[in-house]
């Protein structure tokens, strides 16, 4: 393979708050030569017939129709993540590009993070370092009281990989799980992690203590949860979202939380992020928001670069592509 | 009902007030042997070898008959106590122990009126005036001390009235403004979060101690030698604290791991423009994670994590049996060390004691990993704090969650308090409104047992 190119990747930039990390560098430069955004823009001429395949980390860089006219051998878009609604597919596809993700390496931290924020708001965690550490605390109360997530009914909508493993972790804290999905899993599946299947969402709503989403993005599940679904909720129900902000009907949201129809929510994504600093939902004490880190842990982000190479590889070769995405 | 909480260990004792006559004022059931006193509640005749329910037995009834139209019911437990103690003013005492502590069957009957029943009589109660029978009917309750009802430090409202079921609560300010009266009436103390202190001086007060039930399940706050050395035992809730405190020690092990409170700070800052994406925690499946002290608590612990596919290792005084390691996938590891080494997550439940103040100190950081977090659920003082403060200060481990510092809260000028690697909670181990409740009922079945001397199902021994 000596004296054979290494083919063109095009990468938004290295480092900084959106980069590419720079620890993950090095091997991305064993198998390919990284071109940034500001490198192509001052080359186009050149470098735009080079390029075979875009690394997308954290949906940077933006593909639009102009970019993929401009880059006429582009084989594959290799996306960060397992999400895969910020990207137009039929577009993409229109331009014969293909496209990937990384679906399962996130499924255990993204499920371990519903846990903590399920822990975390029942208990009151935020709060409570917060009345530990501050200046004016002189002693802790003793009616200071948050509630139990051990035996309590977990319902789960959405059981895919990330929802059936928040079901095992559940389990171990004896919690009831109902799950709502769209299709019924495997009896072994359900007896496995005690799950109770209900076709309609209705019922998980009424029966549920804690309402975890862990659905995907789609047409069908834009605003799943809105007025409605809130009101169905029990009033002393907590609604944790691992899913995507748009699942969720936010100022629908806002006004349940302002009028107590449901007792809490914790966040890990919200529409946009960040949400607007004057947002209402930043300033509501019986909500906790985390800065959408489902996936944010050094290892899995570097099994994520790590598959990516391989998608690109496998694209730009004409191979069978791990973890395609299909229109 | 969850499993670890047997209702057959704590069950309490079914009312015993059903099948007395009823009242002829309304007020209640009435003595069927003394017509003119209408009194409700529990006698010390009736008591005696008897259920509340039953009919007294003729020898009772014959009693009775003798003392009836006397104002003061003697109490059978101060006829047993009048051996030792001091009569009280307006009742007489050697009479009432020569018809009722006499003889053997006299003092079975004795022995058996101490059965959860308290002092009925009433000093100088010559008079039989209606709003004292009110009172006598929550003074024939056993008297439980208790520090407060309500406000920031006393026993919450709706425990307190979980309590007056069972017992006459005397609160510190009653006790203290009428000690004569009250001190005898005292039974047992109801310690909720570590109030009222017992010290020699308050023990020395209240001679018919039987029992001090605390609410939780560490009793490190109490002097159990010198409680003993008064004959008084000591019960504690091992069960009730056992889930709650294991889900903080979860919450806490995944909100450090992955940086939950930072990133909480992040979501709402005012200064925030963009989430970074270079911002990372640490992962929880599939770390190691190393449990210091598998007693129930830790064992409960160790059933989570695994569904987190962590690896699990434990140090404790003893290895657990075979299948109870298997069932975890826990690993035991005789030598401390061997777990400091190899774990990501070090996690404290053990119970203070002198053996395990400072276990974690300056030696036991340094053999931690650089990238390790530790965790404690237990007491702060398991910990020698300052060489902690050094260790997060100098990244010898990574960070630390601790539910529990020494003291709580710390001063204001703690070094903990500024550190960044580091999330301190309240102690809020079993502050949840189901434990706090279940807290008190199993505090309830200690003392209700001690004081009914069945079985005592959670009593603390001095060393």
């Amino acid at each position: 393979m000596e004296g054979q190119e290494l083919p063109y990747v095009l990468i938004d930039c290295i480092g900084g708050m959106h980069g590419v990390y720079e620890d993950h560098v090095g091997f991305l430069q064993k198998h390919f030569h990284l071109i940034t955004m500001k490198e192509y823009l001052e080359n186009k001429t050149l470098l735009s017939k080079k390029i075979r395949a875009i690394y997308m980390w954290y949906h940077k860089p933006v593909v639009n129709k102009e970019l993929l006219q401009s880059l006429p051998n582009l084989r594959i878009v290799a996306s960060s993540g397992v999400g895969i609604d910020h990207l137009d597919l039929n577009l993409l596809s229109s331009f014969g590009v293909k496209v990937s993700n990384t679906p399962f390496i996130v499924s255990t931290d993204t499920a371990d993070l519903g846990m903590a924020l399920m822990l975390a708001s029942s208990r009151r965690l935020v709060e409570g370092y917060e009345m530990a550490v501050s200046p004016d605390t002189e002693y802790f109360p003793a009616d200071w009281l948050g509630a139990e997530v051990s035996g309590a009914t977990l319902g789960i909508v959405g059981m895919g990989t990330i929802g059936y493993k928040v079901a095992e972790r559940a389990k171990a804290f004896e919690m009831k799980i109902l799950y709502h999905n769209r299709s019924q899993r495997k009896k072994e599946e359900e007896s496995a992690v005690g799950a109770v299947y209900c076709k309609k969402i209705d019922d998980l709503l009424q029966q549920s203590d804690f309402v975890l989403l862990a659905v995907n993005l789609t047409p069908q599940t834009h605003k799943l949860i809105g007025k409605r679904e809130l009101e169905l909720m029990k009033p002393a129900a907590t609604l944790i979202n691992i899913s995507r902000g748009l699942v969720v009907d936010q100022d629908a949201l806002v006004e349940a939380l302002q009028n107590k129809v449901i007792k809490a929510a914790a966040l890990d994504v919200t529409y946009p992020e960040p949400l607007p600093r004057d947002h209402p939902l930043l300033k509501l004490k019986n909500v906790i928001i985390t800065p959408h880190i489902g996936s944010a842990t050094k290892k899995t982000r570097r099994i994520m670069m790590e598959e990516m190479t391989e998608s690109i590889q496998a694209g730009i070769a004409g191979l069978p592509i791990p973890h395609e995405v299909l229109p | 009902m969850r499993d670890g909480h047997g209702a057959g260990s704590y069950a309490l004792p079914p009312r015993r007030r059903a099948g007395l006559p009823p009242s002829r004022t309304g007020r209640g059931p009435v003595c069927p042997r003394s017509p003119v006193s209408n009194r409700v509640g529990t006698w010390c005749c009736l008591s005696a070898g008897q259920g509340l329910g039953d009919r007294p037995s003729q020898e009772v009834q014959r009693r009775g008959r003798e003392r009836r139209g006397k104002a003061a019911w003697s109490d059978c437990r101060q006829a047993e106590a009048a051996a030792g103690g001091a009569p009280r003013a307006g009742t007489s005492l050697e009479s009432a122990s020569s018809r009722i502590g006499g003889g053997r069957a006299g003092q079975g009957r004795v022995k058996r009126a101490r059965l959860g029943r308290s002092d009925c009589a009433r000093p100088g109660a010559g008079a039989v005036s209606s709003p004292l029978f009110q009172v006598m009917a929550k003074e024939e309750l056993p008297g439980v001390l208790i520090l407060d009802i309500g406000g920031t430090q006393g026993v919450l409202e709706n425990l307190a009235a979980l309590l007056k079921k069972h017992f006459h609560l005397i609160t510190m300010k009653e006790f203290l403004e009428n000690k004569e009266e009250m001190s005898k009436k005292i039974q047992s103390v109801f310690v909720f979060e570590c109030r009222p202190t017992i010290d020699r001086e308050l023990l020395e007060s209240l001679p018919n101690l039987k029992v001090i039930g605390n609410s939780g399940v560490g009793v490190d706050h109490l002097d159990l030698k010198m409680i003993s050395s008064f004959g008084v035992k000591v019960t504690n809730t091992p069960h009730a604290v056992a889930d709650p405190t294991a889900d903080i020690g979860m919450a806490l092990m995944l909100a450090s791991a992955r940086r939950l409170v930072e990133g909480c700070q992040i979501a709402v800052s005012p200064d925030t423009k963009h989430f970074a994406v270079d911002w990372l925690g640490v992962e929880v499946t599939r770390a190691t994670l190393g449990i210091i002290g598998m007693g129930s608590i830790g064992y409960k612990v160790a059933q989570r994590a695994r569904a987190f596919n962590m690896r699990i290792l434990y140090h404790n005084r003893n290895q657990r049996r075979k299948e109870e390691e298997e069932a975890v996938g826990a690993h035991y590891c005789e030598k401390m060390e061997d777990l400091l080494q190899q774990s990501d997550f070090v996690m404290l439940v053990v119970n203070l004691t002198p053996e395990t103040r400072r276990l974690i100190g300056k030696k036991e950081l340094s053999l931690m990993k650089p990238t390790a977090t530790l965790i404690n659920i237990s007491r702060g003082a398991v910990i020698d704090q300052d060489a902690l403060v050094e260790a997060l200060q100098s990244k010898v481990i990574r960070a630390a969650a601790l539910d529990v510092t020494y003291p709580e809260p710390l001063p204001r000028d703690h070094p903990l308090l500024k550190l960044n690697n580091i999330i301190i909670t309240p102690h809020i181990g079993t502050a949840t409104v189901q434990a706090i409740h279940m807290m008190a009922e199993e505090a309830i079945a200690n003392i209700l047992a001690v004081l009914n001397g069945q079985p005592i199902p959670s009593e603390v021994f001095p060393k």
